[in-house]
């Protein structure tokens, strides 16, 4: 009988009471969120949100000590299985699943329902790390490349005729894990520079300025380098390809559906429609910042709890944080968020075979999309995009695909002793 | 190469929750505009509107309080009616404007009140009280108008309104708001620091929809409103009400004064209009019709109209010339009709009798021996000097300039100056021969019904008077009311010389005005026609009674009505009986008062 694949001593404790924190932090702003002084209600009451969120976070222990119980080989071994299986169901979804608002997020019998869109992305990191385990893998070549993005692209297409954008958007964090296996540093540079010039573009009304930039932009890096005419022609075309996007990108922007349009005119300009589209917007910037230093108190708050803040208790959870507990309870809460990504690069790098440290880079790029995207789209850096915060938003699916995206890497991290290691 | 990239990524993070925590700070603790918009959004500050203080009549009879009106609210979200026929019966309204109603409701708010039976009176109120609870999303909301139990006394009283922008500009305490009901005229309008209470503030939270949330921070910042001062005032409700009922269908004034006291009795400017009429939502309509009617109801005559004093004014001059020793008892002049039109009556007339015969040639003998006292040699300079110091001791009379009764919008009166006739015929290029008109109070004189009645109130007192006012007791206590209404104001003349101007007067009413005599209740009286180039002279009247202890002065103009003989010694005389005596023993001379047929 080979022995127990339980390593309790070997647990990461730290990356499990920051998680413990959060959910335990987020359970009790989610009661702040409906929480309705004239009624009264306990936080356990299961007519309410929170009472169901512990619901969730029971469930999600439940789940914890059959990931922690489990033989660590098994994720890998499944991996392909698993993978192919949220593939199965996200190609099901959109015919059997349940349609709410044009969207069919979720599938399910009965009140029992889960979003296959949350769930594929730990599947998707299981698959990664398994393509790319291989020691020959090398992201700089094109082949693997490909391959690479293949996995990544198959459940964001199927995810994206949901349709759900926000959650297909997660999957490009991805590329953070890309960055730590090899992918070059061009694509990123290439990435960063189309990223800065669609926000300029946007921004800023008189294209000229955006003319005028690239050009001695150009010039500059001629000037840098060695005079080749290779070189000039590829930067004069790169400009001039530059130049061309930067004026197509507001007619690229008018043929998005307007819903998205307007979430990313209202970045520029929240005043453009403070009652409609700005609404969110407006209305969570309000909530979090009128809570100033301190905050106004655990239940406290007047913006979040009489239903300024649209979808309170799930993607804009935020803002009864920010309000009832000001700067301070965010800084906390911010702070938390960065120790326990911290933690999991440390765990990651300690990792002795490549499938567990891709699989928690992958567990990194997804947590920090999240907590980047959520939090900036609540003070008005981001447009609106549906994504809940890890472990705080309210919510089943959600709660339950982070803790096993989570686990699944704190149980390989437990077992790395018995792992061969196979680090490139 | 790949080994810096983990540390890159490490920056990354750290760098986004930078980004984040200061983005935080910036609308979180430097940025404190959200904090304000939160409180926009979420509290809301309800005014707690004090109930006005309460007017009283000298007696303790009520003239005005606040009558609760009753709005019957609808809530469509929680509105339903299972059996309607019932519910109409019940309700007494129709199905279309149950149904208009509703629709209207739902159209400006599902979730919020709209009214669906507007001022609903007390009695159908208790009817239908006991049926809200079978309905759910009604409730009654109370509001309160301004009411009157008897409509007189709408000028003195005033009327109250909502703010204009001009006084809220004023404001500079920023007590009053948008919307605010202020006194406008009248008591309402000079007592309005008094009457209006103070306002009490609820911040109460409300959710996105406007729906109540409860109370902010448990009431903490909540003041509760303090109710208006009770006002008691010095106007007789019987009395004025009496005196109403005289004027019904003329024009013209009255106004009865308490002599020792300066209170005004009663106060009645003709055309009056039902007080009721100036209050709650019609108020404006009501205003501007009121406003444009040619008899002009809403003009207070008793302190607004001005007319020249005539004959009354004669009294005036006789107790400047007794005072300055011009005149004596025995003076004698003769009816030398070719100085000015007279009457007839025995001639030549001591001071006595040409009060008793208002014997105009008198006046105009004695006036130039007022005024030309041979103080300059030049007959202009000696003019315009005794012009000026007769004015000084007219002006103690409480002529020419405004009393300063409790409410606003009182005239002076004019009296005239040398600087007037300077101007009209250029200095010393006028002479008595010029003014002489002023004599016998006529020419380029005016004084208000006020003014006459305070005249009256001289008379009765033997040369003082109190400003006439009316308010008695601020919260029941006489002592708050304004100080100058406590001051004894002396017109300059001894009282040793008003027994034979009272003896004159009570004598007068036999000769001019027979019927204003009453039996054992002496009235002094003195008639007077005030000219009018514009039709029938004005008939007036000034009395006081009883003769040896003063109970009341009073002063009526009728407009129109031709010789103060008639008109107003009749009403004056039916008032000062009803307020002395409570009760009319002529029931003929009412008649006649009623009929307002003087003019034959």
């Amino acid at each position: 009988m080979r022995e127990s694949d339980i390593h309790i001593n070997r647990v990461d404790w730290v990356t499990v009471l920051l998680y413990f924190a959060l959910v335990m932090i987020g359970w009790f702003n989610i009661y702040a969120a409906v929480y309705d002084g004239q009624a009264e209600k306990s936080i356990f009451d299961f007519s309410i949100n929170s009472g169901m969120q512990l619901v969730w976070i029971f469930t999600a222990i439940a789940l914890i000590t059959v990931i922690m119980v489990a033989d660590h080989r098994l994720f890998e071994n499944l991996s392909i299985i698993i993978y192919l299986i949220f593939i199965g169901i996200l190609i099901v979804t959109p015919f059997f699943g349940k349609e709410v608002n044009g969207q069919t997020l979720s599938i399910g019998f009965g009140s029992f329902r889960i979003q296959p869109g949350e769930f594929a992305k730990f599947a998707t990191a299981l698959a990664l790390a398994k393509i790319m385990e291989r020691p020959t893998f090398d992201l700089s070549k094109t082949k693997n490349q490909l391959v690479a993005f293949g996995v990544l692209m198959l459940p964001v297409l199927l995810i994206l005729l949901q349709p759900d954008t926000g959650t297909a958007m997660v999957y490009f964090s991805f590329l953070i894990m890309f960055y730590r296996e090899g992918l070059p540093q061009r694509y990123y540079i290439l990435g960063l520079g189309f990223i800065a010039l669609s926000l300029l573009s946007l921004g800023i009304k008189e294209n000229i300025y955006i003319v005028f930039g690239i050009t001695a932009l150009v010039i500059f890096l001629i000037l840098l380098g060695k005079k080749s005419w290779q070189r000039i022609v590829a930067f004069s075309l790169i400009g001039l390809g530059a130049i061309a996007y930067s004026y197509s990108i507001d007619f690229v922007v008018s043929k998005l559906p307007e819903h998205q349009q307007n979430r990313i005119m209202v970045l520029f300009n929240p005043d453009l429609d403070p009652l409609g589209v700005g609404w969110n917007v407006t209305q969570s910037k309000i909530a979090i910042g009128s809570g100033g230093l301190w905050g106004k108190g655990y239940l406290q708050g007047t913006q979040t709890k009489f239903d300024f803040v649209p979808e309170q208790h799930t993607d804009f959870i935020f803002c009864t944080l920010g309000e009832e507990f000001g700067w301070i309870g965010s800084l906390v809460v911010i702070l938390l968020f960065l120790a326990i990504l911290y933690r999991l690069v440390v765990m990651a790098e300690r990792q002795k075979t490549r499938f567990s440290r891709i699989y928690g880079y992958s567990v990194i790029s997804i947590l920090l999309f999240h907590f980047m995207i959520n939090i900036a789209m609540t003070i008005g850096l981001f447009p609106v995009v549906g994504i809940p915060l890890p472990f705080f938003s309210y919510g089943g699916s959600s709660l339950w695909s982070f803790t096993v995206l989570l686990f699944i890497f704190i149980k390989l991290d437990s077992s790395r002793a018995q792992q061969l290691g196979r680090i490139n | 190469m790949n080994d810096q990239r983990p540390v890159v990524i490490l920056i990354f993070i750290f760098l986004i929750g930078a980004v984040l925590l200061t983005k935080l700070f910036m609308i979180q603790v430097v940025d404190d505009s959200f904090m304000k918009k939160a409180e926009r959004n979420a509290i809301q500050r309800v005014v707690d509107h004090p109930y006005r203080g309460l007017i009283y009549d000298r007696n303790g009879k009520l003239l005005v309080y606040n009558n609760p009106i009753f709005d019957l609210m609808v809530v469509p979200k929680e509105f339903h009616v299972k059996d309607t026929t019932r519910f109409l019966e019940l309700f007494g309204i129709t199905k279309e404007h149950l149904i208009e109603s509703y629709n209207a409701a739902r159209k400006y708010s599902w979730v919020k009140p709209s009214p669906m039976i507007k001022q609903i009176s007390t009695t159908d109120f208790a009817k239908i009280q006991d049926f809200l609870i079978d309905y759910p999303g009604l409730f009654i909301m109370t509001r309160s108008v301004r009411s009157y139990p008897e409509p007189i006394a709408a000028h003195a009283l005033g009327y109250i309104g909502e703010i204009s922008a001009g006084q809220l500009e004023r404001d500079t305490l920023k007590y009053y708001s948008q919307g605010d009901y202020v006194g406008l005229s009248g008591i309402e309008r000079y007592y309005e620091k008094e009457l209006r209470g103070v306002k009490g503030v609820k911040y109460k939270m409300v959710n996105v929809r406007g729906i109540d949330k409860g109370p902010f921070k448990d009431g903490e910042y909540d003041t509760a409103s303090v109710a208006g001062i009770n006002l008691t005032s010095t106007i007789d409700r019987e009395l004025q009400m009496y005196g109403e009922m005289l004027m019904q269908g003329k024009t013209g004034s009255v106004v009865a004064i308490e002599p020792k006291t300066g209170e005004i009795l009663a106060m009645i400017s003709a055309p009056f209009y039902d007080p009721n009429q100036l209050t709650g939502s019609d108020f404006g309509k009501t205003y501007t019709r009121l406003n444009r009617l040619e008899t002009k109801p809403l003009f207070n005559r008793p302190i607004m109209a001005m007319y020249p004093p005539g004959s009354i004014f004669k009294i005036v001059q006789s107790l400047i010339g007794l005072q300055d020793g011009i005149l004596v008892p025995e003076t004698t002049f003769a009816c030398n009709r070719s100085l000015v039109a007279c009457h007839n009556h025995p001639s030549p007339v001591n001071l006595f009798g040409a009060i008793r015969n208002s014997c105009n040639p008198y006046y105009h003998q004695a006036f130039r021996k007022i005024i030309n006292r041979e103080v300059s040699s030049n007959t202009f300079k000696d003019t315009e000097i005794g012009l000026n110091d007769w004015r000084d001791k007219v002006l103690k009379f409480g002529l020419g300039s405004a009393l300063g009764v409790d409410i606003v919008g009182e005239k002076g009166g004019d009296i005239p100056s040398s600087k007037l006739y300077n101007r009209i015929y250029g200095e010393g290029r006028w002479k008595y021969s010029t003014i002489y008109s002023l004599s016998i109070g006529q020419g380029e004189m005016l004084v208000t019904p006020l003014q006459m009645a305070n005249l009256a109130a001289i008379f009765a007192n033997k040369g003082y008077y109190y400003t006439p006012h009316l308010i008695k007791a601020v919260d029941g206590d006489p002592s708050k009311i304004p100080a100058q209404y406590r001051y004894k104001n002396e017109v300059g003349v001894d009282a040793r010389h008003f027994d034979l101007i009272q003896n004159a007067m009570a004598e007068a009413l036999y000769g001019t005005a027979n019927r204003a005599v009453i039996k054992d209740l002496v009235i002094a009286g003195k008639t007077g026609t005030a000219q009018n180039p514009h039709g029938e002279d004005h008939s007036v009247f000034v009395a006081f009674a009883p003769k040896d202890d003063p109970k009341i002065a009073i002063a009526v103009y009728v407009e129109n009505a031709g010789w103060g003989g008639r008109a107003a010694a009749s009403t004056a005389s039916l008032m000062i009986e009803k307020y002395i005596k409570g009760e009319i023993t002529r029931p003929a001379l009412q008649e006649y008062v009623l009929a307002g047929n003087f003019i034959y």
